[in-house]
């Protein structure tokens, strides 16, 4: 039994005795966020009680806005200045963008991601992903009348990096505390798992909006481990609609020439779709120009034509097993995720590849908030939070550029985060003194196949023969699935590094002139934001440092803890002044003062919790 | 314990090629739950540094001692035979000759069942030369005699990649 915590007499209790954590899904075509109160996780509803916000921003002149149901509702009035499906554009350029000619908007070509010209001026999809969030963040404060301590933002496991690296800078835009990403069918898992208290392997077949992820994962005693997995970042319900407004209007033999009616079309579509999994036969009917629109379809003739759509995520599937080296049989249950698994078609497909029925016991389209739910209040710390350990992997290989356009690569797919690997290489010509560092992700052999993360150079190596120079290159993948990367020339020392960001994610200037420009400068100042941030961050660092004073003081020697002491005074008094510089420099110093502390006590851990245990016990 | 004991001091088990795999997956998840950067999310940035550095040594290790060839080659590095493969390309002839012919063999398999026949001989191969690669290393204890075996299932392994990269194109 865990025991209770009682606080000191005459201490001070921990004033954020219940951190507010909530787990959001930031979906393709809705929105949710979630919260544990009372141990149980539930979706929050907005002010008329509906969970599901749409994944819709519509700009209005003089920097309004409408976000959500108000949004979706003037989509097709207003089809260029209303943004539905912004994640098929986080972390992608233009050329990514293979529908673009079907998609109402005017976008930009900028360097890096596709931005979207709207009446509000030029908009990227951070930004408009950063309008969602902010959204769901004001709805879980006035749930709470409190601020959120932090939150566990969910992504498509096939994301790349590019990708992930644009939805945590959205999150931080939106004024979030990034307690973790993590993939949308593990934090599936996670509701599930925990609900039947399952254990075995497990398949989570995932088709949202806009995306497509199937996962792997092995539970073990409250552990959640990714053996593999597979998808496609731009596989999803919109496709069915898609193609079902191109046959639509081939049968009608008419034409969606203007914005509005290629969103009416897709609207139209989308309904048709719906009704399809209800009933065998449905109209497509909109107005279309001086025109009308009104097209039978049978559920048959629907599923012709989502075929070969359906294939490409059994390949998937089929990709994962083998990967995962696990055979169709060894598959305890199938659960299934996300709007569009309510296609029987979808749900037939799945059962006869598996042969027997998926688990659709959860609502697909709040299972993925729920489990974001349930690791975001283990992550703050809470008390009597499930007991539980995510151990997810990387999706897509990450290599480097070698000669010839050649990939090699560093860490393959489906290891386990956090990882780290190192590979030494050199020089190619006598005398060479710079080398270019060119970061790529994908399973291709050829770079030219892959996506380009980052590049940059290492200068100054010391001129040598050709192949005498000694340069390692090392990469580390963090528990939220980012890269970075440094290289480094052994004989000089010489180093460079980079935080794989600048090709396709926004840079930190780019992040701040947002902010500043950005809704939540309304709020107040930006000094005084960064002043609370910088306060909050003391005050965690503060309380965790005493606590481990407290617990394992005695690895200390006295001018250890002297020296930690002193930090700590002098964190307290930054805290008196106004400058949120002279804070964090504060919180650094103890950072960097207390690690040879903790891992002194992450030591002790290990040995008081493994020793003595024979490795059967374990 | 800490960050610079062997993989095998990490994992407490002992430095032979023969291993219980169930353990050795208890072991790993048991070590995560205690060092995971999440156990620490609500702690300090120097929490969160050790933790990180931990998490990765672990997975590090069990990568290695999961793998029967990573697991062979850190057992010849840890006995004083490093395997060396970049500067160590000589094979014996024989070697060779197989290699060549099973490069012409996947060259000429147009459809699967060809690739399939090629991809169970090479399996079976390897399969072999593991179970020899063990008595080498676990019985012989011979490290110099390991490290080069090492280096032939490394070409075998390699072949076996391009193999399935084939299966996979041809849609299986």
């Amino acid at each position: 039994m865990a025991l209770l915590q009682i606080s000191e007499p005459g201490g001070t209790p921990d004033p954020h005795q219940r951190r507010i954590a909530v787990g959001i899904d930031l979906g393709t075509t809705h929105s949710l966020v979630a919260a544990v109160r009372n141990s149980v996780a539930e979706c929050l509803p907005d002010a008329a009680g509906r969970v599901i916000l749409p994944s819709a921003v519509r700009y209005l002149a003089e920097g309004r806005r409408q976000i959500g149901h108000e949004a979706l509702s003037e989509a097709a009035a207003d089809p260029r200045n209303t943004i539905t499906s912004v994640k098929r554009f986080m972390g992608r350029g233009l050329s990514d963008v293979k529908d673009r000619a079907k998609l109402p908007y005017e976008f930009v070509d900028t360097p890096g991601m596709v931005q979207i010209q709207t009446v509000d001026g030029i908009k990227s999809p951070v930004q408009v992903s950063a309008e969602i969030l902010a959204t769901l963040r004001f709805r879980a404060e006035d749930s709470f009348d409190d601020e959120l301590f932090g939150a566990v933002v969910t992504v498509p496991a096939y994301f790349d990096d590019a990708q992930r690296q644009a939805t945590k800078d959205a999150a931080q835009l939106a004024g979030l505390n990034v307690l973790r990403l993590i993939n949308e069918p593990t934090a599936a898992a996670i509701a599930y798992g925990l609900e039947n208290g399952s254990e075995g392997l497990y398949a989570i077949y995932d088709l949202g909006g806009g995306t497509f992820d199937v996962s792997l994962l092995r539970l073990t005693a409250g552990v959640f481990e990714v053996v593999a997995t597979g998808g496609d970042s731009a596989l999803g319900g919109d496709d069915f609609d898609h193609l079902l407004a191109d046959w639509a209007l081939t049968q009608s033999g008419l034409k969606a020439e203007s914005a509005q009616d290629k969103r009416a079309v897709l609207v139209a579509a989308r309904a048709a779709k719906e009704k399809l999994s209800g009933t065998d036969h449905a109209t497509l009917a909109c107005p279309l120009g001086a025109t009308e629109l009104s097209v039978r379809v049978t559920r048959e003739q629907f599923e012709l034509l989502g075929a070969e759509l359906l294939a490409r995520t059994l390949t998937a599937l089929r990709k994962v097993l083998r990967d995962a080296k696990a055979d169709k049989a060894d598959v305890q249950g199938v659960v299934m995720v996300g709007g569009s698994t309510r296609m029987p078609m979808v749900q037939a497909a799945v059962a006869e590849f598996f042969g027997k029925p998926p688990l659709t016991n959860l609502n697909p389209d709040e299972v993925v908030a729920l489990g974001a739910a349930i690791q975001a209040n283990a992550l703050a710390g809470n008390a009597g939070a499930d007991d539980l350990l995510l151990l997810d992997v990387i999706p897509l290989s990450l290599g480097l550029e070698t000669m010839g356009g050649l990939v090699e690569r560093i860490i393959p797919r489906n290891s386990t985060i956090p990882t780290a690997r190192g590979q030494d290489f050199t020089t190619f010509k006598d005398g060479q003194t710079a080398l270019a560092v060119h970061v790529v992700q994908g399973e291709r052999e050829l770079v030219s196949d892959c996506r380009s993360l980052a590049r940059f150079e290492l200068r100054g190596i010391p001129p040598m023969v050709a192949g005498a120079a000694r340069i390692r290159v090392s990469f580390q993948v963090d528990a939220d699935g980012l890269l970075a990367v440094s290289a480094r020339e052994e004989v000089s020392g010489v180093e460079a590094s980079i935080t794989v960001k600048p090709s396709y994610g926004l840079s930190d200037e780019e992040v701040a002139r947002m902010l500043t420009e950005s809704f939540t400068t309304a709020e107040g100042d930006m000094r005084l934001r960064s002043l609370r941030e910088s306060g909050v961050e003391a005050e965690r660092m503060l309380l965790a440092t005493r606590a481990a004073l407290v617990a394992d003081g005695d690895l200390l020697s006295v001018d250890e803890n002297a020296s930690i002491q002193a930090l700590l005074l002098a964190l307290e008094a930054s805290r008196e002044g106004e400058d949120h510089h002279v804070i964090d420099a504060a919180v650094e110093a103890l950072a960097k003062g207390t690690e040879a502390f903790a891992a002194e006590r992450m030591n002790r851990g290990i040995r008081r919790a493994l020793s003595g245990r024979r490795v059967e016990d374990v | 314990m800490n960050l610079h004991s062997t993989d095998f001091e990490l994992f407490a088990t002992p430095a032979t090629m023969a291993f219980d795999r169930s353990a050795l997956d208890a072991r790993w998840r048991a070590l995560q739950a205690e060092v995971h950067p999440d156990k620490f999310a609500a702690e300090g940035a120097a929490a969160q540094r050790v933790a990180m550095q931990w998490a990765v040594r672990v997975n590090e290790a069990y990568q290695r001692l999961k793998d029967p060839l990573k697991r062979a080659a850190y057992l010849c590095e840890l006995n004083g035979a490093p395997v060396n493969a970049e500067n160590n390309t000589a094979m014996p002839t024989s070697f060779l000759m197989q290699q060549m012919e099973w490069r012409e063999a996947l060259d000429d398999a147009r459809a699967l069942p060809a690739v399939e026949l090629l991809a169970n001989e090479v399996a079976a191969h390897r399969k072999a030369s593991l179970a020899e690669l063990q008595i080498t290393i676990d019985k012989k204890r011979d490290f110099a005699a390991a490290a080069q075996q090492v280096r032939a299932l490394m070409f075998v392994e390699r072949f076996e990649a391009d193999v399935d990269q084939r299966l996979e194109a041809l849609g299986q």
